[in-house]
């Protein structure tokens, strides 16, 4: 067994729906909300990204996923956005709904032994070239089609965010929301927009992991990725460069145990599944920092 | 924001429960009628399941539902009451597992302050964290959550499996770990221990100097701090720490009364339905018993729901969560006014 592209090509495959989840999270969070419903949100996605790709295909599943993850999202909006209740606590409400919702929906639809049941899947790509590029080629540009979309999603985001009109007002908001107040902007609009848009990024996610990964769905699956991936958006400083490159840095957390594995180091299996959480305390103490967020988040 | 809830409030809202099952159980497409007189009979059906079911439920979610709300109360967001329910079962389950049948009496006693103590020492990292660097503690306690079980799973398979190395769990604790029984009955002294609890929790808040510490610090951190001379750092961590020792107790209890070993799988995600069970609560340390008993019961009743009619208890968390946003809304509506 090779170690090491076997390492950067699980990395990057970890990443992606990480990725993608907390791009939309930095969004959000840069307009002052967050918002923990994400993993509702990706559970959501996932359930509904398989029900896209059995009923008509992997794309229609996508779609599905990106909807699915916008209307749950929307769901987090009426009470955090309208009603300005606590943000944790609605986002808290709308995980358990979600995680509640597809298990139950799932066992009405497809039976408690649904695991057999086969979505069709996204295979991998390569790109002609890039894919042939020494020891990062394969890992990189050997991936699904979702995982280029999200190299693509990251400049455009940060120019989104930094370079347009639109991009000063969700900073404006998640900074000061009176001042941009004053300034002519609705503030709630901008958090309504951002969370809808995290919501799609999160369903996405969702999609990632039934039709570019697992081919299947299973109750919780979304394992965490949610909570995970708001801790990859404090890595990354609220910056959408920085929330990819937390991303990567989670996903070789978790890849690190093909590596120790080809290496022929025996410690506990368990062990390494908690590591990554782990590393993310420790990268929170070291990066994350409240003083970089967004001085109205939560509020 | 949470003022004013009282435990007449928390009576009237079995009523929003029963009504958020029927309809999901409808919308699902299960027949109600079964699904809810299952949910009946497993809760509140006979005095036998009230005591076996409903309210051994109920013990561990009044605990946790405890700490979830002197957290709350403090505007500590501690997530983390799963794991500081897993460091609690762990640290008893080590002891036992350790001293055999050595510690005599004391065992028991010392089994509990040891869990509280790995409970407040769990969240004292995440405390530590949010003291020393600003990391926000809704993102560490959560990744203290999965870190706990990853090490619960890891210890159940090396330094504390059963001598056979054929089960993932350690082996069952000496009697003399054991809660005493209540009633002959599946409940135990456990329960007692959460309702005394919760109401010295109550008694702190409402009538000491901490308890209204913890308050101003939660309501208004700038003027507790400023009008006060409140260190409303200090008052944050303890309002954590003792969060944390309260859901480590009741890690704790769980082992010495229910299930007399550690297993990977011995938390439903109690610390999950404890911020519903402390919200439904208004954050009143006395409306936590009763609120804690309406989910022990809905827990119970789902168990028999999915045994007798078919539907899967998942539902609970839907309804769960349909409670937290119902009672969102009226809250919601006098912050805007």
């Amino acid at each position: 067994m090779n170690g090491l592209p076997d390492f950067l090509a699980a990395t990057v495959r970890t990443a992606t729906p990480l990725a993608l989840a907390a791009l939309g999270e930095t969004v959000g969070e840069s307009a002052g909300v967050i918002n923990v419903g994400l993993e509702g949100i990706i559970i959501t996605g996932a359930f509904a990204g398989l029900v896209g790709s059995i009923t008509v295909g992997v794309y229609a599943g996508f779609l599905a996923a990106a909807l699915a993850g916008a209307v749950v999202a929307a769901l987090f909006a009426v009470f955090a956005i309208w009603f300005r209740a606590d943000q944790i606590i609605t986002g808290t409400a709308v995980t358990l709904f979600g995680l509640g919702l597809t298990g139950t929906l799932y066992r009405r639809a497809f039976g408690a032994g649904g695991a057999a049941l086969r979505a069709a899947t996204q295979h991998a790509t390569s790109i002609p070239g890039l894919s042939r590029i020494p020891l990062i080629g394969a890992a990189f540009f050997g991936q699904p089609a979702i995982t280029y979309f999200t190299y693509i999603i990251v400049p455009l985001l940060w120019w989104a965010m930094y370079r347009t009109r639109m991009g000063l007002a969700l900073r404006a908001v998640g900074e000061n929301p009176e001042a941009a107040r004053a300034a002519g902007i609705n503030p709630r609009r901008v958090q309504l927009a951002a969370v809808l848009f995290g919501g799609v990024m999160g369903g996405l996610a969702g999609g990632t992991l039934v039709l570019s990964q697992v081919g299947t769905f299973a109750e919780g699956m979304s394992a965490g990725r949610g909570f995970i991936a708001i801790a990859v958006v404090a890595l990354g400083r609220w910056h959408p460069v920085g929330a990819a490159i937390g991303a990567l840095l989670f996903g070789a957390a978790s890849a690190l145990q093909f590596l120790f594995q080809a290496m022929g180091w025996a410690a506990p299996y368990q062990l390494f599944l908690g590591l990554p959480y782990l590393l993310t305390l420790v990268a929170l103490a070291a990066f994350g920092g409240r003083h970089a967020a967004p001085a109205a988040l939560g509020k | 924001m949470f003022r004013n809830s009282t435990v007449r409030d928390v009576l009237l809202r079995p009523t929003v429960a029963i009504l958020a099952v029927g309809l999901l159980v409808t919308a699902t497409g299960y027949a109600p009628g079964p699904a809810l007189s299952a949910l009946w009979r497993g809760s509140f059906g006979s005095p036998y399941v009230i005591v076996s079911a409903t309210l051994l439920r109920a013990t561990p979610l009044i605990l946790t539902g405890l700490a979830v709300a002197i957290a709350f109360r403090a505007s500590v967001w501690n997530i983390g009451a799963e794991g500081q329910f897993l460091a609690g079962a762990t640290a008893t389950a080590a002891l036992g597992t350790l001293t055999g049948a050595s510690l005599g009496w004391t065992s028991l006693p010392l089994a509990l302050i040891l869990g509280a103590a790995a409970g407040a020492a769990w969240a004292g990292i995440a405390a530590w964290l949010r003291r020393r660097f600003g990391v926000l503690e809704v993102i560490s306690t959560i990744m203290l959550n999965f870190l706990a079980l990853d090490c619960v799973a890891w210890l159940v398979r090396g330094p504390l499996q059963e001598p056979t190395h054929i089960y993932p769990q350690t082996s069952m604790l000496a009697n003399a770990f054991n809660m005493p029984r209540l009633f002959a009955t599946r409940l135990h002294a456990g329960f007692l221990l959460a309702l005394i609890a919760a109401i010295i929790a109550g008694w702190v808040l409402r009538q000491t100097a901490p308890g209204f510490r913890l308050r101003a610090t939660g309501a208004n951190p700038f003027a507790a701090a400023s009008a006060g001379q409140i260190d409303v750092a200090r008052t944050a961590t303890r309002a954590f720490l003792v969060s944390g020792a309260i859901a480590g107790l009741a890690g704790a209890i769980e082992v010495t009364g229910v299930t007399h070993a550690l297993y990977e799988d011995i938390s439903p995600g109690y610390g999950y339905t404890a911020i519903a069970v402390a919200l439904l609560a208004g954050l009143e340390p006395y409306a936590v018993i009763a609120s804690g008993i309406l989910f022990g019961a809905l827990e119970a009743g789902a168990a028999a729901m999915q045994r007798d009619a078919g539907v899967p208890s998942v539902v609970v968390s839907v309804v769960e969560a349909t409670l937290i946003l119902v009672f969102l809304i009226p809250r919601a509506r006098e912050r805007t006014a």
